[in-house]
């Protein structure tokens, strides 16, 4: 249970409240996207580049349209707006982000796997038989595999006439020069992250038709029904003609922000007038959807002798793979995170995101921030060790307090409690498992993070719910929010039974419907929470006001005297003096008093930050989290078993304490697997792990229970003083492992993952 | 395409279905017989979620034959419990916290249940080399494995006592 904190009586809130969705999951009644059959339905299938860089020279798809079965082939002749940016709900536009692809590949190839036509026919062995008979003729081109080569004067161009260097930002703060001149210690090194694919077990899928008004709707796996502005565009017609319902997801980790098959399904039904399904294989999931973004960090960082930080410098490079898409905002959020959640006087942070010939990045859970981490705390931990401290003493001595202002300039207004989130996770490793002996080398690791949630603040981000309280006192929230299996609409199922006063069964939620249910954003950016929980408190809320309004009447007493509970209205002073909920419902009803409010939350609203000094606030606020691991390594082998794993986050408060446990638990995971063994392997843009056979994510097996800590500030900005935790409880997982491993061997692995093969070439032994 | 009959016992419920020779019993749970609680992850026998218990033994439908499956007893999710009348699985599952986007649920759940029958007192260990063949990528296994050891010991009390009754 979390702790730390005079909790305020909540009847519900902060309590483990098994969630509804659950009921459905285990008894295989949810209806995923793949669940879901429409009559008459074409199946849809993607032909794809086998080249990485090429230029088509022709398309022939004559044969392929006379396939028998075979409904529609399309090309990029065939879509009106084929080239298009990803955008999503942010109401205020902002110039030079905006993430650029191709719906269909046309002129140049710019990786492989990427789409160059679509097919339409009355089974998949048609669509793959037709697929086949596509004829593309293709000039292979030399193309450019390594950022750091691709942002070179004279290299390959992987666009037509952009150059490859998308885009670069800057953090200045003092004088990072004079700086130096500071430190007694300076450690300085370069790191290497890998591509890493989500691997949620829902591969992308969707159906699509018309209405019977001609309306275009899709039902599909999405973190972002309002795609629905973007797939309009692309088509031509006008918004309110496409609509997009989003049922629960087998997981999304920011696969699923991007558009997946959506598009595809929304040009094929057009032209075919038909229902069609699309989804993926699992190869063609991890060979040609978005990935996490692999990044070279170059960091120079120098301390005291009483281990104070004086100057951090770090170079960033991020691999944007074939496509913009997300890369600007990615790597917006490591230039800002690149300093960790430390206070240091002089800072110079320079970052560029650079396109390649290798599958594209986009958004990936943690959204930039599990790179810079990686090298930030691995920085701290080597300079502990040249000053002779602990890892925890030089944290410590470091970690950004309330009150304190970031490199950027930003002002944390809001609780910080990294330190106790570190002294915490340590204490619970507790005794060591036992001494190291000659060949298995016992060693403990820790990480610390600040990860934000919430969009970034010159997106003007915005969310609506509805909340109306029906004739018997039973409670409808709608919500325009997807649920990716966090618990999103069951948490917000809680929040109104908490306002209301009615049990949770009470509440039914109605999501993921962009033509139905209120507009709320995107579930990506650990906002959901935040944003949407915040806008159903304040619809509750107003609610709540009408019907208390009312009882008093009723109960001739004062409004302020009343709390509401157990499906009634009652003087809280004398509970004997109530009402039922019921009866105020219909007493409401009666004198036509509205029984629904919808309500709208704004994020803070800032302008764009300056990009030359990168002063300037780009987040709502942040969470602060810290995880500790024990490791043995098999100095022979190289082998390593993981003995224990603690997570510790302050999460302000829990909304549901299973909910919120299971972030933990499953983010300290998701960051151990990029830590240990995930890594999409590229051979000159060729996907050589195309399978779970291959791209091996932890099981069940390689890993012990998580030990969950959550500290209750109250401190945050989301709904009861909730902070996110979707992506923080992810980001320093990977680091607290090479921690722990670099404290067992004495030797550093500088690029992730840490695997045996590196760690004995790191002992010397390979 | 030639197609073969085969009857299966789904769930307790003989099924008659036209398959052909290559199909995978998967495809033919899904397709043919609408068992949508089978989840279709992979298609390659390296995630789990299509797992069910063939003949008494979990195996992964991507991986069998819908012809190898003729004549004989499958058990899918729909087949361990239903609302009406739940495995403490279930029960224990929701309780844990076990499941969050749940696409993983039908093959791990399945999994326990052959686990379980095999072996009505597992330790920790053996409880998560039971579910080793079902990825999660959501819930850490930590919540599973607890879910897991707790329906286990309910098993034991016997259907419909709890340890707080």
């Amino acid at each position: 249970m979390p702790e730390n904190r005079t909790r305020p009586a909540y009847r519900i809130i902060g309590k483990a409240a098994p969630r509804p969705d659950a009921w459905a999951k285990v008894f295989g009644d949810t209806a995923y996207a793949h669940d879901y059959t429409v009559p008459g339905m074409l199946c849809a299938k993607v032909l794809r580049s086998r080249h990485p860089a090429a230029r088509v020279l022709s398309i022939d798809t004559g044969d392929a349209e006379k396939l028998p079965g075979v409904d529609a082939v399309l090309t990029a002749k065939d879509v009106p707006n084929n080239e298009t940016a990803t955008r999503f709900g942010q109401t205020h536009q902002v110039g030079g982000f905006e993430g650029l692809y191709r719906v269909l590949a046309e002129k140049k190839i710019r990786f492989k796997g990427e789409a160059v036509a679509l097919v339409a026919a009355t089974s998949e062995a048609v669509a793959e038989e037709a697929l086949g008979l596509i004829h593309v003729e293709y000039e292979p081109l030399e193309g450019v595999f390594d950022p750091v080569e691709a942002k070179q004067a004279g290299a390959y161009q992987v666009g037509e006439d952009e150059s490859n260097v998308i885009c670069s930002y800057k953090v200045r703060k003092g004088d990072v020069e004079e700086g130096f001149k500071l430190a007694d210690v300076v450690v300085e090194q370069t790191y290497r992250v890998p591509m890493v694919d989500h691997a949620y077990l829902e591969p992308e899928s969707g159906v699509a038709w018309l209405d019977q008004d001609g309306v275009i709707t899709i039902r599909s796996a999405t973190q972002v029904i309002e795609h629905f502005r973007g797939i309009a565009d692309v088509l031509g017609v006008s918004h309110n003609r496409v609509r997009i319902i989003a049922p629960m997801l087998g997981g999304g980790f920011g696969g699923k922000e991007d558009i997946t098959v959506e598009t595809y399904l929304a040009l094929l039904v057009w032209k075919t007038r038909k229902p069609v399904s699309l989804t993926y294989t699992r190869e063609e999931s991890i060979r040609s959807h978005g990935k996490r973004h692999p990044y070279v960090m170059r960091y120079k960082t120098g301390a005291t002798k009483a281990g104070k930080l004086v100057a951090l410098e770090a170079e960033l490079t991020s691999d944007a793979g074939g496509y913009v898409y997300l890369s600007p905002w990615v790597l917006l959020y490591s230039t800002v995170g690149a300093t960790g959640p430390y206070d240091i006087p002089h800072v110079k942070v320079d970052s560029e995101t650079v396109l390649t010939n290798n599958t594209f990045s986009s958004a990936n859970r943690g959204f930039g921030a599990p790179q810079v981490c990686f090298a930030c705390e691995s920085q701290l931990d080597e300079l502990a060790k040249q000053l002779g401290l602990s890892p925890l003493e030089i944290r410590r001595k470091n970690y950004l307090r309330t009150g304190d202002a970031l490199a950027t300039g930003r002002v944390l207004e809001h609780s910080v409690e990294t330190e106790q989130t570190a002294d915490r996770a340590l204490e619970a490793l507790g005794e060591p498992s036992g001494p190291s002996s000659p060949t298995e080398r016992i060693g403990r690791g820790i990480a610390s993070s600040m990860t934000s949630y919430g969009r970034m603040t010159f997106l003007h981000d915005t969310s609506r719910a509805l909340v109306s309280i029906e004739m018997d006192g039973s409670v409808s929230v709608r919500c325009g929010l997807q649920d990716v299996g966090g618990g999103q609409a069951s948490s917000l199922a809680q929040i109104a039974a908490e306002v209301l006063g009615v049990p949770m069964e009470d509440v039914t939620v109605y999501v993921g419907d962009s033509a139905l249910t209120p507009l709320a954003g995107t579930t990506t950016a650990t906002r959901l929470l935040y944003m949407s929980g915040n806008a159903t408190k304040k619809a509750a809320t107003a609610v709540r006001h009408s019907l208390v309004k009312k009882a008093a009447d009723l109960l001739d007493v004062d409004p302020e005297e009343l709390a509401m509970g157990d499906r009634q209205i009652y003087s809280a002073g004398d509970p004997d003096r109530a009402v039922a909920l019921e009866r105020v419902v219909k007493a409401c009803a009666a004198d036509g008093i509205p029984l629904y409010d919808v309500a709208q939350f704004n994020a803070p609203a800032r302008e764009l930050i300056d990009f030359q000094t990168g002063q300037g606030q780009v987040f709502p606020d942040f969470t602060f989290g810290t995880q500790a691991m024990e490791v043995s390594v098999d100095i022979e082998t190289g082998a390593v078993k993981v003995l224990k794993i603690v997570s510790c986050y302050d999460v302000g408060q829990a909304i549901n304490t299973l909910s919120a446990e299971g972030q933990l638990h499953g983010g300290a995971l998701y960051g151990l697997g990029y830590g240990m063994m995930e890594e999409v392997v590229l051979d000159k843009g060729n996907t050589l792990t195309p399978s779970f056979a291959e791209y091996l994510i932890p099981s069940a097996v390689d890993v012990p229970d998580v030990k969950t800590i959550m500290i209750e500030s109250g401190g945050g900005v989301g709904p009861f003083g909730a902070k996110g935790l979707g992506e923080p409880s992810c980001v320093p997982a990977a680091a607290a492992f090479a921690n722990a491993v670099s404290d067992a061997i004495g030797a550093r692995v500088c690029d992730l993952p840490v695997t045996p093969e590196r760690i004995l070439k790191a002992l010397g032994r390979f | 395409m030639t197609t073969y009959p085969i009857d299966i016992k789904v769930n307790g419920e003989w099924k008659r279905a036209e398959v052909t020779a290559r199909e995978t019993l998967l495809d033919a749970l899904r397709n043919r017989l609408r068992a949508f609680e089978v989840k279709d992850g992979c298609s390659q026998g390296d995630c789990g979620a299509c797992t069910v218990i063939l003949a008494g033994r979990a195996v992964n439908a991507c991986l069998t034959l819908a012809v190898q499956a003729n004549g004989k007893e499958i058990t899918t999710l729909k087949g361990v419990g239903t609302s009406e009348n739940p495995d403490p699985l279930q029960k224990s599952f929701v309780e844990h916290g076990a499941i969050q986007c749940g696409f993983c649920t039908p093959g791990v759940v399945v999994s326990a249940k052959a686990l379980l029958e095999a072996n009505p007192n597992p330790n920790r260990e053996e409880i998560r080399e039971g579910i080793s063949g079902n990825l999660c990528r959501c819930t850490g296994y930590t919540q599973i494995v607890e879910a897991i050891e707790d329906a286990a010991a309910h098993g034991r009390r016997g259907v419909g006592e709890r340890e707080d009754a």
